[in-house]
């Protein structure tokens, strides 16, 4: 933690940033060109013809190929060599983040950019961009952690010095909550983060379910009045109307009544293929789960499964299934 | 006041937008294109229509509609759920609202960028906990998230239990394929696809290939509906409603009826079907063609049994020898369907049966007097069969 007084220190020094330029301008390594145009719609997915088919271009509006808007940004920009120059800063940008980061605001989050563009670019447009703090706020309390939000705004102009758009960038230098002291947090490997299967959302009617997984049990829900079991739960019986129910353990045996190896499209969070299987239970329910442990070619209607309770690196419990032994 | 809705309505209008994967324009403005293109179509003036009706997943209002066409003074506005299901109930609406004189002139739309903007099967997440976001929960996690993962349950179970082989499907794809190849409109106009390339298609759901699934379609579609006698005035001939339902049965749930004895069956079509056939006094032997929801292969199949053209297990053999094709006992999807003109949820298979009454389908049989339209397979769900007026 900063003391009052460091921290008015640390607000004089970073506040003096505002209104100066990073550095000196930055004039694009290359023109605008095609080829650039060309990997980007193909990444983006753009198929529009008047960023790459001359003759469909000749014929619109424009007269002739132009560059997609929202590539601006591209044409001055570092490249790999952005990935240095927060340990030795190489501009005032990065000197502000590292006086922040060495003041205890690791973290780093970009949180909104805004563009406006004057006029389409062209193959043969020379770009430049000049960067300024914008301004930086006072400090803020965000699920991230307090910390400061950074705007910086940047001006592109073209060959003739002609203004051909404009770019803010706003982003969140913060303490992270529950960050190990900045010591800790020196040397050891980045943390990765893994992505993880899509959680249930919690509601009243589904909720004690998964509770009871968590705690180690697969149970189905029972009618409290005539004792008809039911699954996905539900708060009424419909054979009974009644709104009383209560769990039931189950055995975990059952037969396999249906099934899909999915392999497309692949969601992250998921291992592929995914053998999703229909389960007849021993009880008599049904209930939708996976298959493991368990070539996809000898999956079988009518095959016996056991089920177990697996949990994700994250700690989520869920029942999934395997053939029974 | 009619006591059924047998020949009360009639459909004179249809419109649509240009079928694309990037429309590049907002929904509401595919919307506004189709509604404005439909009222040209049955020669009415905007200020004439007095009706809208939508899907509830629609992102266009009514009222937005309302305001940029121009149309005047509304006496009904109402919304239909559970996604493609609601094709045909939008008409069953809209023949409620005017045999009952709620409404004279009704539009029914649908308009989506469904493949630039919000795709289908990427999963349901929310703060406000709603029933529909509890039911998804339970195959969400296990990644069930796709509407090809949940249709690919029920077809496994199917092929077991009625031994249907794969090849059904093949037929199905490849006969659907044909007629959009005529179809300027259709994404695969001029694109023909051998039992070779659709077996050569990967795998997306086992026993789903990708050419068992239908598209993803950024664009719009509008129907103009009014009363019978109306109809007799329409610019173009006016095709009658026979007879139209909806129809959800024991045991529905939206895409996961996975709990019901019989999983190789479509109760709800079968339905929707014996509905319309009592309404309209009509049976499978009058139908001439059809458009039954593709958004998947084995939906037809299986729909040809629940409505009645074949026996049950029989779906398989009948989809075989061209029987879906112009020339064959049931003449299917003439404009591509779901599968190769476009994914306009099931409205732009309303428009195409509208055309086969005309005589104006790209892919015209001979003889055309009745066509059954379906919506969508696995959900609360329509159908109706279209006649001459």
């Amino acid at each position: 933690m900063l003391s009052a007084e460091q921290k008015k220190e640390l607000e004089e020094t970073i506040h003096a940033f505002v209104g100066k330029p990073i550095g000196p301008p930055i004039e694009a390594r290359d023109p605008v060109n095609l080829p650039m145009v060309h990997q980007w719609c193909e990444a983006t997915g753009d198929e529009n013809p008047v960023y790459t088919d001359a003759e469909a271009a000749e014929k619109s509006v424009h007269g002739g190929l132009v560059a997609p808007p929202l590539m601006l940004q591209a044409w001055t920009m570092d490249g790999w060599s952005m990935h240095e120059g927060y340990d030795v800063p190489r501009n005032e940008q990065h000197r502000l983040h590292k006086i922040l980061t060495d003041a205890g605001y690791t973290g780093v989050l970009g949180t909104d950019t805004e563009q406006s563009f004057t006029r389409y670019l062209r193959p043969g447009d020379l770009i430049t961009a000049e960067i300024f703090i914008d301004s930086i706020s006072e400090e803020k309390a965000t699920g991230a952690g307090v910390g400061y939000f950074i705007t910086t705004r940047t001006v592109y102009t073209d060959q003739d010095g002609e203004e051909v758009g404009w770019e803010t960038f706003r982003c969140l230098k913060f303490i992270p909550k529950d960050a190990p002291p900045p010591a800790a947090s020196q040397g050891g490997e980045p943390e990765v983060y893994t992505p993880a299967r899509i959680k249930p959302p919690m509601g009243h009617d589904n909720a004690w379910w998964w509770q009871t997984l968590d705690e180690g049990r697969i149970e189905i829900q029972k009618c409290a009045s005539c004792g008809e079991l039911r699954h996905p739960p539900r708060p009424m019986c419909a054979k009974c109307r009644s709104m009383e129910w209560t769990g039931q353990a189950i055995s975990g045996r059952g037969t396999l009544h249906t099934y899909t190896v999915i392999h497309y499209p692949q969601f992250p969070g998921y291992e592929f293929p995914i053998l999703a299987a229909l389960v007849d239970l021993e009880e008599g329910c049904r209930i939708v789960s996976n298959v493991v442990d368990c070539d996809p070619k000898d999956l079988e209607i009518g095959m016996a499964l056991e089920a177990f309770i697996h949990e994700d690196e994250d700690g989520f419990k869920l029942p999934l299934f395997r053939p029974a032994k | 006041m009619p006591t059924t809705l047998k020949d009360e309505a009639a459909i004179i209008g249809i419109g649509q937008t240009k079928y694309s994967k990037n429309s590049g324009v907002s929904e509401l403005a595919l919307a506004c294109e189709a509604v404005r293109n439909a009222i040209d179509d049955a020669g009415l003036e905007p200020e004439e229509v007095d009706g809208l009706v939508t899907f509830l997943m629609d992102s266009s209002d009514e009222v937005e509609v309302a305001r940029a066409v121009g149309l005047g003074d509304l006496s009904l506005l109402s919304r239909v759920a559970y996604g493609g299901g609601a094709a045909v109930p939008l008409i069953h609406q809209a023949a409620m609202a005017v045999a009952t004189g709620v409404a004279q002139n009704v539009v029914v739309y649908r308009a989506l960028n469904g493949r630039s903007g919000q795709r289908m099967g990427q999963g349901v997440s929310g703060n406000v906990i709603t029933s529909d976001l509890i039911h998804w929960s339970w195959y969400m996690p296990y990644g069930l998230l796709t509407p090809a993962s949940w249709i690919a349950l029920q077809a496994t179970r199917y092929m077991h239990d009625t031994g249907t082989g794969p090849e059904a499907f093949a037929h199905v794809a490849v006969s659907t394929r044909k007629h959009a190849v005529n179809n300027p409109e259709a994404a695969f106009f001029g694109k023909p696809m051998s039992f070779e390339d659709y077996y050569a298609s990967k795998w997306i759901c086992e026993p789903l290939r990708l050419f068992d699934c239908c598209q993803e379609t950024d664009g719009g579609c509008a129907i103009v509906v009014t009363s019978a006698e109306r109809a007799k005035d329409a610019k173009h001939p006016a095709a009658l409603v026979r007879g139209v339902s909806q129809a959800s049965f024991d045991g529905q749930e939206q895409m996961t009826s996975f709990y019901r004895d019989d999983m190789g069956w479509l109760p709800e079509m079968e339905l929707a079907g014996k509905i319309v056939y009592e309404q309209s006094g009509l049976g499978p032997d009058d139908v001439d063609a059809a458009i039954l929801y593709d958004a998947f292969t084995p939906e037809v199949v299986m729909q040809t049994e629940a409505f009645g053209f074949c026996k049950k297990g029989e779906g398989g053999d009948f989809v075989k020898d061209g029987n879906l094709e112009v020339g064959g006992r049931l003449p299917n999807n003439t404009h591509g369907g779901l599968l190769s003109e476009s994914y306009i949820h099931g409205v732009n298979g309303i428009a195409e049966g509208v055309r086969l009454i005309r005589g104006t389908s790209v892919n015209q049989p001979e003889k055309c007097d009745h066509v059954l339209v379906s919506s969508g397979v696995g959900v609360p769900t329509g159908a109706m069969i279209l006649g001459k007026a």
